[in-house]
């Protein structure tokens, strides 16, 4: 149990591993093994990372269950593990999501069925890999190791256009991570070294390190890992690899792609991006004045695209565009308002958008086709399904009640204490969000049933419940009471927006009367 | 019992003989496959390969324990100093009879099929690896070219082995010609050495060089006209007058053309564009167990003369020609990495990958020359030293794969022929894939890891520019090696039987895809090997 208890970030991080390796053993034939297997790993990696939230009691190291040994003790590169309140929820996301994605492909995959849950289980591993790296070598790694599984989920499983869809994910992705790469190097290389001691890889030391650099070398940094995260999110004009690797990959490649895949870009935006930000003054303004540009664009360009959309997955593919874009607005209005709401909204999107995704799905099992004019009216064959495909649609367009609408409203909170006009833009993509989605689910459920193929669709089965009603629970459990949630990245916004914009405190605080303080903020110096 | 006769031997394999025992006994396989071929039967030919094989392992055997010596007493020199023994040699030596080794392996089923199972085959082997050892420890202009000739003849007569195929002959001859021109160029460069130092040795040479760049640059100053130059128009008139009537741009000029003649030569070896020409047609048409040879043992051994020489002869200068070789860096990158996307057969499609890897590795020389002399950037000495190690494993075994798939009544070059590899040999698609992403440097695997420090010496060393060019480069790589991958295990099978792996060749690629993936996942005694080779603070210390 203490070995458990000592190294839950390793057991976290290699149990989907495992099952790949206990995969490789089973016949190629035994289907239903390979289902169950997969299933089995799926649920438990859910499971053992339970205890993280049980036992998270975060001290004065921003970072809990770390975990630190040495790996190429040559190059300074070590196995170093370990989460704070952001990389917890990023995490807990990971292998839920995974677990559902997991059961998600019961009905739905026949053939090669080992490879597939091998390779989910491996993609599952590197994607948790991501998130709990505290050593730069390490996250690089995982990183990349994951686009490998990713790669073959939609090239193998995926439909018709599957090898080009495929690819193009694999080379933008790769060309953003590469130029990521020098810049970890170039961080690897300038950061100050005691006389004798060798160099490191070690995330908060070298972090810290750069907050000696010069402006200009920050800049470029910047730059280079801006490349890498933005094509990852992605951001307007970066995201066009992801209509089609979103419309071409199977239903669980789908969900494990827009729920976790993409934040990668947004956790690396919050952990790595923002302190390298440079010091207050010109530079640092076209920064972020870029950014959110980019990130307004990507959220009405995103919405505007999503109306015009023939194929759902496509449709929903592109509201992910619209999504991530109030992502990255709450990141770089760098107030703690705009942060919490990011981190939590990014929570909010993999749960909302995947859902949809495997609504998607449902009606793909059903009758082999994406395209909206193929369906109408589906809500008189199927009722439970209009039920649960009504409130998801919701919770994604921001519906008070529901998980996205405490999100949205958060960033915009945020982005308004910096500047009204990014909020009112911000507001004109939750507008058109509800648009798009109430006509898609109009046309797709309303209206007499045109299709005679759709008039004996059978409703979900309690599989596919299994799926939905979690994602359900959550969206209303984040929409009716997401304080647990907020109390978790709390700290780690405070400190990262006290380190990035320090102005901010000291300017809220300006504003108050003295006598309403609050202690809190009293206390900063 | 004292007989004189034995005591001369060992007299002899105590002092010169020793440091070039690993060689000697690699001879003496060869010329033991020579006599014992006619013995045997046309079933027992492959019994060559067995004794070529243990000829590798015993010159490994004494190359490994010549590590001990080497560490305690430092470098072994041998033939008034024109062989040497050192960790750089040590190194190259163990890659050298690694790469044969496995070439031995994967050659035994191949000859079979191709029904020319001879031992004169495994003899060339060992004589061509004899050759490469030479040009590793040769720190004499004479022994190098004789080393580099002994490659090359036996890579001439390999290339062509395959007598009934017109491809097998038109290559062996284009690398018979373009060969002997490289060569040609080369010994014209080491004639302008000899004639600038009056010496073979390189570290005379090397040492006469230096003298000669500051005598340049004193008799330069001593014909600027008036005051400036009349303090060295005195010293020389007193101490060199000869020098007076010298002309001070041919004085700068001549070290230039010799390296500019030696590279050459050099890059034609390595196939640097644009001296890669032969290389497609060579690889293409030589047997796949020969064409693996040529594409990794060739090129670390020319790499091990070029860095040999420019250590030691060409590193005051280094200033001058390190953007010569970024250009020339950069050419392969670009020309490598374009062409092969087009490629239809691997074998040619792999052609020029590896002119693009030799880009990659120029690079790094580029890095790890681009300090202050004597030394070198450590990152990209280390740089230089794994990624040679790494390619040569990744290479042999991406190459051994299409051995493998080489069977009665299928060729298996074409990239249709890998069709459905996935469905017919589960376990040659999944190491064609380790290999393939290997090659393209993607973690966590061993071209990543040379990938890594070539990158970093870049960094180090202030060429934003080029590291960005290199990185950006992988990105059209992955899309050819993903080519490969495409047909292995997205499409439909055809017709094509299963591949069968032969022991041998089961053997072969373990040791390849063991290398490969142990030295991206546990890079550390790669890397410590790597930091053995030395290249850093390598020159010739007499």
């Amino acid at each position: 149990m203490d070995f458990f208890a000592n190294h839950i970030l390793s057991v976290v991080l290699f149990t989907p591993l495992v099952g790949a390796i206990l995969l490789l053993f089973i016949p190629r034939e035994a289907e239903m093994a390979h289902k169950i297997a997969g299933n089995i790993f799926g649920v438990l990696g859910f499971l053992v990372s339970i205890p993280l939230v049980r036992w998270w009691k975060p001290g004065p190291d921003p970072f809990s269950f770390q975990e630190n040994v040495a790996w190429i003790p040559t190059i300074g590169a070590r196995y170093h593990l370990g989460i704070d309140g952001i990389s917890l929820l990023l995490v807990m996301l990971t292998t839920f999501l995974g677990m559902i994605a997991i059961l998600s492909s019961w009905s739905a995959i026949h053939q090669r069925t080992k490879e597939y849950y091998i390779l989910l289980l491996l993609l599952q591993t590197g994607m948790i890999g991501v998130f709990v790296s505290l050593d730069f070598f390490l996250f690089y790694v995982f990183w990349e190791v994951m686009l490998v599984p990713m790669y073959f989920l939609i090239g193998v499983w995926g439909s018709d256009r599957r090898l080009y869809a495929a690819i193009k994910f694999f080379l933008y992705t790769l060309a953003g991570s590469v130029v990521m790469l020098l810049g970890i190097l170039a961080l690897y290389f300038y950061a100050p070294v005691e006389p004798g001691a060798t160099r490191t890889f070690d995330v908060p030391t070298l972090l810290k390190g750069a907050q000696t650099f010069s402006d200009p070398l920050k800049v470029w940094l910047f730059w280079a890992f801006f490349f890498a995260f933005a094509i990852k999110v992605p951001m307007f004009p970066f995201h066009t690899w992801l209509p089609d690797a979103h419309t071409e990959a199977p239903t669980a490649g789908s969900v494990i792609l827009a729920g976790v895949l993409l934040k990668m870009g947004t956790y690396g935006f919050i952990r790595f991006s923002l302190p390298l930000l440079p010091a207050d003054g010109p530079m640092r303004s076209r920064i972020i004045q870029v950014v959110i540009v980019l990130s307004l664009i990507g959220i009405v360009y995103g919405a505007l695209v999503c109306l015009m959309q023939k194929d759902m997955k496509r449709l929903i593919a592109y509201s992910s565009v619209s999504h991530l874009g109030f992502c990255t607005l709450g990141i770089f209005a760098l107030t703690p308002n705009g942060l919490a709401g990011s981190v939590l909204q990014q929570i909010n999107h993999g749960i909302s958008t995947g859902a949809l995704f495997l609504i998607v799905g449902v009606l793909y099992e059903r009758r082999h086709t994406r395209l909206i004019s193929e369906f109408g009216g589906l809500a008189t064959p199927m009722p439970n399904f209009a039920a649960v495909y009504l409130i998801i649609s919701l919770s994604s367009l921001g519906m008070p009640l529901l998980n996205g609408f405490i999100g949205e409203f958060t960033i915009l909170q945020g982005a308004f204490q910096v500047s009204k006009a990014w909020a009112a833009w911000g507001t004109l993509g939750v507008i058109l969000g509800a648009a798009y989605l109430l006509w898609l689910y109009q046309r797709v459920m309303f209206g007499p049933v045109t299709q005679p193929a759709n008039e004996h669709l059978p409703d979900l089965n309690l599989r596919e419940m299994a799926t939905l009603i979690p994602l359900i629970f959550l969206a209303f459990w984040i929409g009716i009471y997401p304080k647990p949630f907020f109390a978790l990245i709390d700290k780690p916004v405070e400190s990262i927006v006290r380190q990035v914009n320090p102005n901010f405190y000291q300017m809220e605080r300006a504003k108050l009367p003295p006598a309403e303080v609050p202690a809190a903020m009293a206390e900063t110096k | 019992m004292h007989i004189s006769f034995l005591s001369a031997i060992t007299d002899y394999l105590r002092g010169d003989g020793a440091v070039i025992l690993p060689e000697v006994q690699l001879t003496l396989f060869g010329l033991g496959i020579l006599l014992i071929d006619f013995t045997l039967g046309a079933k027992e030919r492959y019994l060559n390969a067995g004794l070529a094989f243990v000829g590798t392992l015993f010159s490994a055997y004494t190359v490994w324990k010549l590590r001990l010596p080497v560490a305690t007493n430092g470098s072994r020199y041998g033939f008034h100093d024109s062989v040497i023994v050192d960790p750089f040699f040590l190194f190259f030596a163990g890659l050298f009879l690694a790469a044969t080794a496995l070439v031995i392996l994967l050659s035994v089923k191949f000859l079979e099929i191709e029904q020319e199972q001879e031992g004169e085959y495994y003899a060339l082997l060992l004589f061509a690896c004899v050759g490469m050892m030479f040009m590793a420890s040769g720190s004499d202009l004479i022994v190098m070219f004789l080393g580099l000739e002994t490659m090359a003849l036996s890579f001439y007569v390999l290339t062509g082995f395959l007598r009934r195929d017109k491809r097998s002959n038109e290559a062996s001859l284009k690398y018979v010609l373009l060969g002997a021109f490289s060569s040609g160029i080369l010994a014209y460069g080491f004639s302008f050495l000899y004639g600038l130092s009056a010496s073979t040795n390189i570290g005379l040479i090397g040492s006469a060089l230096g003298q000669l760049r500051q005598l340049a640059h004193v008799v330069a100053v001593s014909h600027l006209s008036g005051a400036q130059g009349e303090p060295m128009r005195q010293m020389l008139q007193r101490d060199l007058p000869i020098a007076q009537n010298f002309d001070p741009v041919l004085l700068q000029l001549l070290p230039i053309l010799a390296f500019v003649l030696v590279a050459v030569g050099l890059f034609f070896k390595v196939a640097a564009v644009p001296f890669h020409q032969w290389a497609p047609d060579v690889y293409e048409g030589a047997p796949t167990p020969i064409t693996t040879y040529v594409s990794v043992a060739s090129k670390t051994a020319s790499f091990a003369l070029l860095l040999r020489l420019f250590l030691n002869v060409f590193t005051v200068s280094r200033m001058e020609w390190i953007y010569l070789v970024a250009g020339i860096a950069v050419a392969s990158l670009t020309w490598g990495n374009l062409a092969a996307i087009t490629q239809t057969n691997v074998k040619r499609l792999l052609a020029y990958s590896s002119i693009s890897h030799v880009g990659y590795i120029l690079l790094g020389v580029v890095g790890a020359f681009s300090v202050e002399g004597p030394g070198l950037n450590q990152a990209g000495a280390k740089g230089i030293a794994f990624y040679l190690l790494a390619y040569v494993f990744m290479t042999t075994g991406a190459f051994a794969v299409i051995i493998v798939l080489r069977q009665k009544g299928l060729i298996g070059e074409e990239l249709e022929d890998l069709n459905g590899l996935y469905q017919r040999s589960p376990a040659a698609a999944v190491l064609l894939l380790i290999f393939m992403l290997s090659l393209a440097g993607i973690p966590p695997t061993a071209g990543f890891m040379g990938k890594y420090f070539i990158f970093l010496s870049l960094i180090e060393t202030h060429h934003p520019v080029l590291v960005l060019i290199a990185a950006l480069y992988i990105v059209p790589a992955l899309y050819y090696y993903f080519r490969i991958i495409v047909h292995a295990w997205l499409k439909q099978p055809g017709e094509a039987p299963r591949p069968v792996m032969s022991s041998a060749q089961a053997v072969a690629l373990g040791v390849a895809v063991f290398v490969t993936l142990a030295a991206g996942l546990y890079p550390e005694p790669f890397t410590r090997l790597a930091e053995y080779a030395q290249l850093a603070q390598y020159a010739l210390g007499r």
